[in-house]
């Protein structure tokens, strides 16, 4: 993003250009959740990854800090079709989390706090595509919006980015996550417009 | 009458308008079972959180989710794995 302003001769890149189709530009962060907001403090939190073989990798809040971090700014696309640009957080690439676990798995259940699923390629986890996010806008991440971790794997419609994570299970075959086994589309690209099944 | 709740879900009342539109009856009357728990109770009393992707009716009791409903641009998909059974009155 330019810091010099374009001033009044300058044009302004239109955010349509940046929106997928059907999609509009939201200025605030809407709240959308499927149930009661879990509140975890950071000292219960833990992150698993268990593989297909059954072996399992965890990993504590300090843990989780302590790992090299990285600044994300993305734009953020809701299948219920807000889209946020320029979205700024903190947070794990899930390339230094999986690092050292060994898999032949191709798909992961991703799982939350409070009993939420959704599921994706685990190749769309890997090659700096997703993090777990713990600060948003340079702020600890509210239990709203997800906190103290969420899932973050902005290229996929965001219910792919679970709030309150917990886990990744990783697995040979796909299993559909909450939405996915009710109507919504199993990958969710934004730009393809992949909203429901059979889109 | 579906008041907000602190807790971001209205009543099952809610669901009135959406399962009408695919049920002939009013299923806001029936009795359900949750499968999680065996609660038993009118869907008019589950716990409905419509500010998602779909709507999401949850047991009272256990809170967990008794009823998913997602509108499609010309579908609709129910699902009921949360719900043992639902004992609907008829006339």
């Amino acid at each position: 993003m330019p810091i010099v302003s374009p001033g009044f001769s300058g044009r302004r890149r239109s955010p349509d250009a940046q929106l997928p189709p059907g999609q509009y530009l939201a200025e605030d962060f809407p709240v959308l959740t499927a149930g009661p907001t879990p509140r975890i403090t950071t000292d219960r939190w833990q992150f698993t990854v268990s593989t297909e073989a059954g072996q399992r990798h965890d990993w504590s809040w300090q843990q989780l800090i302590e790992l090299p971090a990285e600044k994300i700014t993305t734009d953020i696309h809701c299948v219920t079709k807000w889209s946020k640009l320029g979205t700024r957080w903190k947070g794990v690439s899930l390339d230094v989390l999986l690092e050292d676990v060994e898999t032949a798995a191709d798909y992961a259940l991703v799982q939350s706090y409070g009993g939420y699923t959704t599921n994706l390629p685990l190749e769309d986890l890997l090659d700096g595509q997703a993090w777990i996010a713990y600060r948003y806008d340079d702020e600890e991440l509210t239990p709203e919006h997800g906190g103290p971790a969420r899932l973050l794997v902005p290229h996929l419609y965001f219910w792919k980015s679970a709030k309150w994570v917990r886990g990744i299970q990783l697995l040979l075959e796909d299993e559909p996550g909450f939405w996915e086994s009710a109507g919504y589309h199993d990958y969710g690209d934004p730009w393809r417009e992949q909203r429901y099944q059979g889109d | 009458m579906s008041d907000d709740h602190a807790g971001g879900h209205v009543d099952g009342n809610a669901l009135a308008g959406d399962l009408r539109e695919i049920f002939a009856v009013d299923l806001t009357a029936a009795t359900g079972q949750c499968s999680a728990c065996g609660y038993k109770g009118s869907v008019a009393t589950l716990r409905v959180y419509r500010n998602a992707p779909g709507t999401v009716a949850r047991c009272p009791h256990c809170e967990e989710v008794v009823l998913r409903l997602v509108r499609g641009r010309d579908r609709a998909w129910l699902d009921l794995r949360g719900t043992v059974s639902l004992e609907i009155p008829l006339s």
